[in-house]
């Protein structure tokens, strides 16, 4: 019966959509642009340039008119599941309503006609929004030093081990060391590594958090720190940080926080208040700087008075007349990129951050909690949840109770891509096999919600009498379940554009 | 999945087996379902090289893991097995014969004999997963 | 509250289905001490209008360069940018996804990045790209990184000429990896200095980094820089700005190895600095050492194409403390302006894009350098941007561009002592004959 449902499901006629790449749809001499004419006078390019050598063959891009580019791109746009379109309970990547108001903000002409190398006098609006980003982080997060330089988290936290490895040396300390717990992020490590830092791992604990004897023996004097996501990957707040940050401390030794869940706590708890020395914060998870398929984002770190010295250069200092980039700070571990700041994704989060104020801003952590909780205890009858209590922002289960029906968590993922939903994160955190991590965030409605844990118990269902439908899963979307493996081993990496010359 | 009894065994699932004068290495059948289809194998020893016990000879490819292959015995690399790379199926189906890795004249001090033995080995790896 | 969709009754019933009281009990695994009872000192909740008018206002406090003329580049420029490029871009099935590792739901994003991929291979003539990068600086130091990598050597070589910024974040990041990075000066012509290339040039030398045109604007000759760095056994790593590479030699012609540069002009607006994108591209024998994200095509269970992120076991979240790099989030959306971008030229309108760069910027700066005062600094060619000797202070020459509300004029001796009294200005296609005559009369008086 199962098979001929698929089949059945497989031939349900999908919205007609062409397959070809822009390439593909290229035609010699066909053209959608032109920039008016030189009106400067002026002779040939090629006579300014004698002696330089030119292309030889023109770069094979497309040549196609507009209406064929804005059909080619809105079509493939509409290939995508979006936040705004669909759930998108993602967990660790805080997938939140993306204010639509933060885009007019942001063409705002005064705000994306700005150039990078223009005098401080003439930006005094774009610095006085970025200190006032500044200052909010340093309230929400209770850290007073904070620079909103770095491009990413994964920046935000190499700079900040940069700036704790700085701190050393200035101290005429040398620590190499430090201490990650086994549930962290592959960046954490993977920043460590360019710091010139050794990542030592530290237990989760039956309970799921940091296990703090474990913790207490590896604590050597050559730690330098310990990078701790607060909360945890699996949704639970360390109730133990400050034991950790005190111990940490009386070794001389820094807390730094991965901000990524941020949003669990925000307005409700400040880290800088239970010990935390230094933290990244994602723009595009806590304040709503949209994801745009894999960025942009923006990493700023917040640290406390000790560590503010080292923070990368420039840095905003508001004086009398005005506010002006200071670079000549010379304990500053320097430059971590080409210009300040992502400006854009600033303009978007003080967007944000000023609809929320006071209130909102806990509110935001309020809610997010208290959907990701309402998700735990509806669906908890039907799937594993290995720490099963009250969680903050987002949680844990497993298909632990559907592997005897052969399935894995994947094939629950694929499923709920045929009921409309965008998966949760699967496969993460590691300590935990076959996770699905469920982050609702504060911006759904009950209604969204509800209409999700019926179609999450109904996959348990569907586990038990219809497993096909979910091993086939899912079938309602352009392309079935892509050969991961023929990628990886036979890499086509960009369309042959040899087959046709772009015209002369 | 029963390790073959003329083989010893390093805790990171590589095998080695007396051959003549020689020691052949490969990694285990646990392993190789461990990972998953392969995609990936790079050997960064060639013949002639000096390999420790312990230490990296290379790296193995699934599409969502990627592992060192390290050398169970310190000697010097005699033949490397360069069909592997370009046909993983190989060490996929039969890692103990023609997914054979690296030929090597282990040193007088080979740390052969501190390897576990096939009963020890399937214990470790039971106890992993 | 805004974005918070929950009524009173939502609420309760919510509260009722976990079992708790309140929503603070929810909070309970946060030790008492540290629970904030209060409202944090930042401002009140605000209305969407509210907003819009503080932003309008802060807007309005720049001197933006938007109906000024702008000369400015060291980086950034100034390009005019299709309707269709905003229009596209600011679809929200673009705007806001995730990180495409659910593919199924994913081929739109993935099919633009292949196109995009696509696209920088044919730009930099070389053979594989990756799905974009941050930004300009922090792709070079990136290949930097490779190079080093890929050499299993430890001795960066760089240029003078590479823009202040990319040099300066390659120490930050170098500065615990034993890396030793020395700077070759440029010549008199404001070229790398090849024979001082030459000298420095070992056996344990890792890469050649470079920029083209480099941060004054001139030229560099990358085929010889290139054969000089292979004859040692280092790779040759550039930096390139993209509108050029419609006109000039692409970097795999030249025979770089390693090609990266600013997405910016490439369809992005300047938002003062970022975000924007990067380009990085290489050989396919150095595939494996490329860091970021990767997309490749493939096929479904039915044989259909489709295409998914591979090779992923190269990133941070697999290979962790031995990934290529830490890179994670990226600045996908920005590329998307530049595949966007690039559709609607197409070859002859990128080449027509870079020609009429060099036709203005050549005919300005003529008239510049034969202005009252004012000499040429550098002799080498030049794209569209150069450099201009003043016989008078800089503050002088500074102060009456600035009369005029001229944004431009980048001042020199911020990161080359040696050039005093020297500004930089950059001229694009969208500078107009009446902003260039502006310019003209405001630093030379010469009409």
């Amino acid at each position: 019966m199962s098979t001929t449902t698929i089949e059945k499901q497989a031939d349900r006629q999908l919205p007609y959509f062409d397959d070809r790449l822009i390439f593909e749809k290229s035609r010699p001499g066909a053209r959608a642009w032109h920039i008016p004419k030189n009106d400067v006078p002026s002779a040939k390019a090629a006579e300014y340039l004698k002696g330089v050598a030119l292309r030889k063959r023109p770069p094979a891009l497309p040549e196609v008119g507009e209406l064929e580019v804005i059909r080619h791109y809105t079509n493939i746009s509409r290939l995508n599941y979006a936040i705004t379109t669909t759930f998108y309970p993602l967990g660790s990547c805080t997938m939140k309503y993306n204010p639509v108001m933060n885009e007019v903000a942001v063409m705002m002409p005064g705000f994306r006609e700005l150039h990078p190398m223009q005098d401080d006098n003439g930006i005094q609006g774009a610095l006085a929004l970025a200190k006032r980003v500044q200052d909010y982080l340093s309230e929400v997060t209770g850290l007073p030093g904070t620079t909103l330089h770095p491009c990413s988290g994964a920046q935000g936290e190499l700079t900040a081990l940069l700036v704790c490895k700085a701190y050393f040396e200035d101290h005429g300390e040398d620590r190499g060391i430090v201490l990650i717990p086994d549930s962290a992020h592959g960046t954490n490590p993977a920043s460590c590594a360019i710091a010139g830092l050794r990542a030592v791992a530290v237990k989760t604990g039956p309970d799921g958090l940091i296990d703090v004897e474990d913790f207490k023996k590896k604590l050597t004097p050559e730690v330098a720190c310990a990078m701790i996501t607060n909360p945890n990957t699996l949704g639970l707040f360390e109730s133990r940080i400050h034991e950790i940050a005190e111990a940490l401390h009386a070794n001389g030794s820094f807390l730094y926080m991965d901000g990524a869940n941020f949003n669990a706590i925000v307005g409700v708890t400040r880290p800088g208040d239970f010990g935390v020395d230094m933290m990244h914060i994602n723009l595009h998870k806590t304040f709503t700087q949209p994801h745009g398929g894999g960025g942009p984002g923006a990493g700023p770190i917040c640290v406390c008075a000790k560590l503010e010295p080292y923070l990368p250069s420039p840095r905003i200092v508001e004086e009398k007349d005005g506010y002006r980039f200071d670079e000549s700070n010379p304990k500053s571990i320097g430059r971590m990129r080409g210009f300040a700041m992502n400006f854009g994704v600033m303009v978007r989060s003080y967007a944000y951050m000023r609809r929320l104020g006071a209130e909102g801003t806990r509110r935001v952590a309020e809610y997010a909690v208290l959907n990701a909780n309402y998700i735990r205890v509806k669906v908890g009858a039907h799937f594993t949840i290995p720490f099963d209590r009250i969680c903050m922002h987002e949680f844990v289960a497993t298909s632990k109770k559907q592997r005897e029906f052969g399935i894995h968590t994947i094939d629950i993922a694929k499923r709920l891509i045929d009921l409309g939903y965008h998966p949760p994160t699967v496969y993460f955190p590691l300590v935990v096999s076959e996770a699905i991590m469920i982050e609702p965030t504060e911006t759904e409605s009950k209604d969204t919600i509800d209409r999700f844990i019926k179609s999450m118990v109904q996959i348990a269902r569907e586990a038990e009498t219809n497993p096909s439908l979910l091993l086939e899963a899912p079938v309602t979307t352009p392309v079935r379940r892509l050969d991961e493996v023929k990628a990886a081993k036979e890499p086509e990496l960009r369309f042959n554009c040899c087959v046709w010359e772009p015209s002369p | 999945m029963a390790a073959p009894n003329n083989c010893r065994f390093l805790e990171t699932h590589e095998w080695a087996r007396k051959d003549g004068d020689t020691i052949v290495v490969g990694i285990t059948e646990h392993a190789v379902s461990q990972l998953g289809e392969l995609v990936f194998c790079k050997f960064s020893k060639k013949a002639g090289d000096r390999v420790s016990a312990r230490q990296p000879f290379g790296e193995i490819e699934s599409v969502k893991a990627v592992s060192d292959l390290n050398a169970p015995v310190n000697g010097v690399v005699v033949e490397v097995n360069n069909s592997v790379p370009d046909a993983l199926h190989l060490v996929q189906q039969d890692p103990y014969n023609s997914g054979w890795m690296l030929r090597v004249k282990p040193d007088a001090k080979s740390g052969y004999e501190e390897l576990m033995d096939a009963a020890a080995y399937e214990k470790h790896a039971a106890e992993e997963h | 509250m805004p974005f918070i969709p929950h009524t009173a009754e939502d609420t309760r019933e919510m509260l009722g289905a976990i079992g708790v009281k309140s929503i603070d009990q929810l909070f309970d695994s946060i030790p008492e001490q540290f629970r904030r009872r209060g409202l944090l000192n930042i401002p009140p909740t605000a209305t969407e209008t509210e907003v819009m008018r503080d932003l309008a206002d802060l807007a309005s406090w720049n001197r933006s360069t938007d109906g000024r003329p702008c000369f400015l580049g060291g980086g950034m420029y100034k390009h005019l940018v299709p309707a269709a490029v905003d229009h596209l871009q600011s679809r929200s099935d673009f705007v806001t996804p995730y990180t495409p590792y659910q593919p199924e739901v994913s081929q739109g994003t993935l099919r633009w990045l292949y196109e995009y991929q696509t696209i920088v291979a044919e730009l930099t003539g070389l053979e594989v790209s990756n799905a974009c990068m941050w930004e300009g600086p922090t792709a070079f130091v990136e290949g930097m990184k490779m190079a080093s990598s890929i050499t299993n050597k430890k001795r960066l070589l760089v240029s003078r000429g590479v823009h202040p910024h990319a040099r300066e974040a390659l120490k930050t990041y170098m500065k615990w990896q034993g890396v030793e990075i020395i700077e070759i000066p440029l010549g008199a012509d404001g070229r790398t200095d090849l024979a001082a290339l030459r000298a420095s040039l070992n056996d344990q030398s890792a890469a050649v980094g470079v920029q083209s045109p480099n941060f004054l604007g001139c030229i560099e000759d990358g085929g010889a820089i290139c054969e000089i760095a292979h004859k040692a056994g280092a790779l040759a790593v550039g930096s390139f700005y993209a509108i050029s590479l419609g006109l000039l030699a692409s970097p795999g012609e030249q025979g770089f190895d390693i090609a990266c540069g600013e997405g910016q002009p490439l369809g992005n607006y300047l938002s003062y600095g970022g975000p924007s994108f990067a380009f990085f591209a290489t050989k396919k024998e150095f595939l494996r050492q490329m860091p970021a994200r990767i997309v490749g095509q493939t096929v479904d269970r039915d044989g259909k194409r489709g295409f998914v992120l591979t090779m992923t076991t190269r990133e941070q979240h697999i290979r962790r403390e031995k990934a290529t790099s830490n890179i994670c989030t990226s600045n996908t959306l920005m590329a998307l302006r530049g595949v966007i971008y690039l559709a609607m030229l197409g070859p002859n309108g990128l080449r027509e894009v870079a020609e009429q760069c060099v036709e203005k910027a050549h005919a300005t700066a003529e008239r510049l350098f034969k202005s009252k005062g004012c000499s040429r600094l550098t002799t080498a060619p030049f794209f569209n941007e150069f450099c201009v000797k003043f016989d008078q202070p800089v503050e002088r020459v500074r102060e009456r561009i600035s009369r005029q509300d001229i944004l431009g004029g980048i001042e020199l001796r911020r990161w080359y002592s040696e050039y005093s009294n020297s500004l930089m200005f950059a001229v694009t296609e969208a500078n107009s004959k009446v902003e260039c005559d502006k310019l003209v009369d405001a630093v030379g008086g010469y009409i």
